[in-house]
């Protein structure tokens, strides 16, 4: 214990060396391990959008998602005004396009979003993604989908036939629910259920998620007991984004289908 | 150096004697927020006991460098940056984990045991020694989560570690799983009844009737 140690020069170069040597591992642990986290983001998202194409249980390793991926699923993007293709607006960027960043808010790139869907505005254009058979024909669509639960914005894939109607599957991959009430919107036996139903019944958003809806009704899912207000938000996400101004006019025009 | 004798103390005695979450009540938040499933609290355990560990070192080499007037803004500088890099290295080899611990290893920098930890005891005492006591209150509450994240994992999902142990209904079992017990207050009942446990079995640290 030094007497001196308490002086204004000792505590200011003490203050900064500590800085100085901090900051030095923060940063390059942070520059260090970037690639491997942007693998593990991509990896994740990945692996989501083949569980939303049913074919998670084909691939364990990574390399064996990479290439299933690479093989089976394309990326496109659709003007949700129009439901018609564009080009990957993001492509010059250099960065993968995300419907849900700055895209969503910059007046430019979004519209205003009415409705207790839970976000005041999104972006104009999504990316959707084909998933083709082995032949190459698409067999599923999935459309990427989002609107608040009980807690937080819930984000998941709906894939959809090639009919344009029929559900396959509902992936919720973020959401914030709790866990056993809730959180069971990840619950397999649940998701299960999503399997065939309809969305449309003469043009206009029929699917329900409500009490006691039994096996044989196809516009209808059982809501989760114990999660009103999460039952509700799917009700709510589906509504909207199945709707005139989410995917409805993608939907209809069925473009998947000439090729 | 100080003998072997003093060196188990400060390994083993957080775990029961002197146990940071039993005895003296710190880092709660963390202990209910993240033992709904046993491999969180164990990746937070891991997470939880490194920092400490580190922060005791780093902190007890340049204890006499350190003036007093700035000490709890250059202990939470050195905390903060294990935090992070404790953070980065989760979300780069074990992404799903980190996902789920989400917030609660940024909030380790907030976590009372590894301030208390440095404050009190790296602060005045030699980097072994203060690199084991680390390490013992890390295990101290390791022990806690574990046995926490067990018991909730067990009668909240029927499984142990994802392995099912117990068939619930839902999946064409015979146990209704307890809702209550994934829900986080649970474990103010948990802990609750482990302090008591503990202090059944160690009277001593019963405090005296005011």
């Amino acid at each position: 214990m030094s007497a001196n140690k308490e002086t204004l020069g000792k505590t200011v170069g003490v203050v900064l060396a500590v800085c100085l040597v901090c900051s030095i591992v923060v940063s390059s642990a942070a520059v260090g391990l970037r690639a491997l986290q942007q693998t593990n983001a991509s990896l994740d998202k990945k692996t989501n959008i083949l569980t939303a194409a049913g074919l998670a249980g084909e691939a364990k390793s990574k390399a064996d998602i990479e290439a299933l991926y690479a093989k089976r699923v394309s990326e496109k993007f659709v003007d949700l005004d129009t439901g018609n293709y564009v080009e990957n607006p993001a492509a010059d960027s250099g960065k993968a396009f995300d419907m849900y960043g700055k895209r969503a808010k910059d007046p430019a790139t979004s519209i205003k979003v009415e409705g207790n869907v839970g976000f005041s505005s999104r972006s104009k254009i999504a990316n959707v993604y084909h998933i083709k058979n082995e032949s190459g024909a698409v067999e599923r669509v999935i459309l990427p989908i989002h609107g608040s639960g009980l807690w937080d914005l819930m984000y998941g894939f709906l894939a959809i036939d090639s009919d344009g109607n029929t559900i396959r599957e509902l992936v919720y991959y973020a959401h914030k629910e709790t866990p056993g009430l809730g959180g069971e919107i990840q619950n397999p036996a649940w998701q299960a259920m999503w399997n065939g139903k309809q969305i449309f019944k003469d043009g206009e958003v029929q699917i329900e998620v409500k009490k006691a809806a039994g096996t044989n009704n196809p516009y209808a899912v059982d809501a989760l007991s114990g999660a009103t207000l999460t039952s509700n938000g799917v009700q709510n996400t589906l509504t909207y984004w199945m709707g005139e101004n989410g995917f409805g006019p993608y939907l209809k025009n069925q473009s998947w289908n000439e090729g | 150096m100080a003998d072997v004798k003093e060196m188990k103390k400060a390994l083993f005695g957080p775990i029961l004697d002197s146990n940071p979450i039993a005895l003296h009540v710190l880092g709660i938040c963390s202990a209910l927020a993240i033992t709904t499933k046993l491999e969180t609290a164990l990746v937070m355990s891991l997470a939880l006991t490194t920092v400490v560990a580190f922060s005791n070192l780093f902190i007890s080499l340049i204890r006499n460098h350190i003036p007093s007037s700035v000490r709890i803004i250059i202990q939470m500088t050195i905390i903060a940056s294990l935090v992070i890099v404790v953070d980065q290295i989760l979300k780069a080899y074990s992404y799903e984990i980190s996902k789920q611990l989400s917030v609660f290893v940024g909030l380790i920098i907030t976590n009372c045991i590894v301030m208390g930890r440095a404050e009190a005891y790296a602060m005045k005492s030699p980097p072994a020694m203060s690199f084991l006591d680390g390490i013992g209150n890390g295990l101290g509450y390791s022990f806690i989560l574990i046995v926490i994240g067990t018991i909730k994992e067990l009668f909240g999902f029927g499984t142990i570690l994802g392995y099912e142990i117990l068939p619930l209904i839902t999946n064409g079992g015979w146990y209704q799983a307890n809702g209550l017990l994934i829900l986080p207050f649970s474990s103010f009942f948990l802990i609750g009844g482990m302090i008591w446990f503990i202090r059944t079995i160690r009277p001593e640290q019963v405090e005296p009737k005011e």
